[in-house]
């Protein structure tokens, strides 16, 4: 059975054409934007339609980003929790992390509509180190901005990207944070139009992103899919992945959101957007957003600063408010144990984000004994050592 | 005093052949209330307050700067819609903010707060044409002008669907870039204008980057009226609000030798 052949593209397919999935998405940006949305839709319409583009798309993510990932089961993580979990291991994927499906559609696709410069926001500097990647690799200036905050706590990142040829800029209002970078992202593009591509990093912001962004991760569901039937003969029970914006999450949810596999987002504690269940505007979209009395933007705390985001991609509210998917929340004590905990009995160290998917896992593993857990493991933790070495500085 | 309606008093005023000029005050930044006084006292047409919102996208350093140290100030939407009454100036006003603030409200109750507080206008920056329908409605019940953006990006079709839905004034941005203050006035902002000018009657005002008087009197050569923001803002906070009564002055008169 091919790909295209079993969808059922009732849930998980393309929004309306106000670029809404249910009530949530659309398209609330500066009027000067307005077109390059439009013309950034019916781009990317055009390539993913046009087999030679994916075809090119498919061999660098084979060749350069190293796809597919693999699916790895943790015998002795699984047997202490009392059932079978199994990893996909975006974290093997070329510059660390599932960011690279995203960033590498979206960097061919900017040159094929004759883009010669990329901006990027960045958090944990995870998705900047891979636009400033496929910038190399494609020849295109790339500018990105951070948090003066995650700049500081992300040291190494900031120089991989500056090793790869691109600019980071810190940024110094708001919170000083992922939040902050994607306002300053979006003020560099209203200016550079014209040549540039905003190269945004999760399924959020104005339609198309989120979509698109889905579409392009949506490799890593396919592949857990073929790769959990081929393993266990069946769906696994439950399938989980972190969630700030929410794209690797949306990328394993679209292999099984047809399927009985419950999914279950997980958000940090101090970034909880679904938790609390009020929908807001901001960054060209309607979603969950954090926000006081007022409608101000509330800014999100968590140790990882891949999640440090107010907001959440509108795919995930959608799915959220019909039930398809559960977003429970976890505390950054849970996930420095979970981070401590696999780097110990499987011989992995995850990012920081994708810990908090299995800090949820560990503490409800009580309620799965003897289901079947998918986890997208969707980085690894080689640029949170520097970070934890101060946090578990006297727990080693 | 019961301020004026912002669509007739700007329609009238350049009819009678008056270049408009309308200066921006961020709300809830110390002094603002006197910095509008003064700007009505010294030959504003019509002052647009800024609610301070926390994430201003179309915002450049100086005005992010004032509406960042009135949030931490307590301003709230609320406490600068209180405030308006008493300001007791004899020309029209309107609100310039971002949607989360409304949609948070609820567009119905924002549009009847603002016009309880005699707000007669309203921009919202980053509500595009195809996301307006229910903000607009909710405003055009409540009397109060939605003022919508053309920006030089737009293809020529897209102009008279924005002017068709336009109340008040257009807006039409001055470069591509956000706003803040820029050595010479953009090649876009007379391109734009009188594009706009060419498809509409109502009045067509320049902002985003027309950042001296020199440059409103080039803009006015084509438009019907200036506004401007991080000029003003930065006076406001570098010298207080007598000093954006003498600004307001001086481009007064460079638009009038216009």
């Amino acid at each position: 059975m091919t790909i295209a052949e079993r969808r059922d593209d009732s849930l998980m397919s393309e929004p309306d054409t106000s670029g809404r999935f249910g009530e949530f998405g659309g398209r609330f940006v500066p009027e000067t934007l307005v077109p390059a949305c439009q013309e950034l839709e019916e781009g990317f319409r055009e390539a993913w339609a046009d087999p030679q583009w994916r075809e090119e798309l498919n061999v660098a993510l084979r060749d350069y980003a190293g796809r597919p990932s693999g699916l790895s089961e943790c015998h002795r993580l699984g047997e202490q929790l009392g059932l079978r979990l199994l990893l996909k291991r975006e974290d093997l994927n070329h510059t660390g992390s599932h960011k690279i499906n995203n960033v590498l559609g979206q960097a061919f696709l900017a040159k094929r509509m004759g883009k010669t410069r990329l901006v990027a926001e960045t958090g944990a500097g995870q998705h900047g180190v891979a636009s400033a990647t496929a910038a190399a690799l494609l020849g295109m200036e790339c500018k990105v901005y951070m948090g003066a905050v995650d700049v500081e706590r992300q040291a190494l990142n900031v120089f991989r990207m500056q090793l790869l040829g691109a600019e980071v800029e810190p940024v110094h209002s708001g919170s000083r944070t992922l939040k902050d970078a994607v306002n300053e992202a979006m003020r560099d593009w209203v200016a550079t139009v014209g040549n540039t591509h905003y190269c945004l990093g999760s399924v959020m912001g104005p339609h198309p992103y989120p979509w698109m962004v889905r579409q392009f991760h949506r490799v890593i569901g396919d592949e857990a899919r073929e790769q959990a039937r081929a393993l266990l003969g069946d769906d696994p029970d439950v399938v989980t992945a972190c969630v700030g914006g929410g794209s690797n999450a949306l990328g394993i949810f679209s292999g099984f959101v047809d399927t009985r596999s419950r999914l279950v987002g997980v958000e940090p504690r101090g970034g909880a957007a679904v938790s609390r269940s009020i929908p807001g505007v901001v960054h060209g979209m309607r979603s969950y957003l954090m926000q006081d009395e007022y409608g101000q933007v509330e800014e999100a705390h968590s140790i990882s600063a891949g999640l440090d985001y107010p907001g959440i991609g509108p795919e995930h509210s959608y799915l959220a408010s019909i039930g398809r998917a559960d977003y429970p929340t976890v505390t950054d004590d849970e996930v420095v144990d979970a981070f401590q905990l696999l780097s110990q009995t499987e011989g992995i160290i995850p990012a920081l984000e994708p810990a908090h998917a299995l800090a949820w896992v560990v503490r409800e593993a009580h309620t799965m004994q003897g289901q079947t857990v998918l986890l997208n493991l969707s980085g690894r933790g080689d640029k949170d050592v520097g970070q934890m070495m101060d946090v578990l500085k006297d727990r080693l | 005093m019961t301020t004026p309606d912002l669509a007739t008093s700007l329609r009238a005023l350049r009819d009678g052949g008056r270049k408009l000029l309308v200066p921006y005050i961020t709300g809830g930044y110390p002094g603002w209330q006197d910095a509008i006084r003064a700007c009505a006292a010294n030959g504003a047409d019509a002052v647009e307050i800024g609610i301070p919102f926390s994430d201003p996208v179309m915002d450049g350093p100086v005005i992010q700067q004032a509406s960042q140290a009135a949030l931490e100030g307590g301003t709230t939407p609320q406490s600068v819609l209180e405030e308006v009454p008493s300001l007791d100036v004899d020309i029209p006003l309107a609100v310039m903010t971002y949607y989360n603030l409304v949609h948070h409200d609820g567009p119905i109750r924002f549009a009847s707060r603002l016009a309880e507080a005699g707000v007669t206008g309203a921009i919202l920056p980053d509500l595009p044409l195809e996301e307006s329908d229910e903000w607009a409605a909710a405003a055009d019940d409540a009397g109060v002008a939605t003022i919508m953006l053309a920006a030089p990006t737009a293809p020529d079709d897209r102009l008279p669907r924005i002017v068709e839905r336009a109340r008040g004034f257009v807006y039409s941005v001055g470069l591509l870039g956000v706003t803040g203050e820029r050595d010479t006035l953009a090649e876009t902002a007379t391109a734009l204008a009188e594009r706009l000018k060419a498809v509409t009657d109502t009045p067509v005002l320049v902002g985003v980057g027309v950042s001296n008087a020199e440059q409103a009197a080039t803009a006015v050569q084509v438009a019907d009226g200036v506004i401007q923001g991080a000029s003003m803002v930065r006076r406001l906070m570098e010298s207080g609000p007598d000093e954006v009564g003498r600004y307001v002055a001086e481009v007064r008169a460079a638009i009038d030798a216009v």
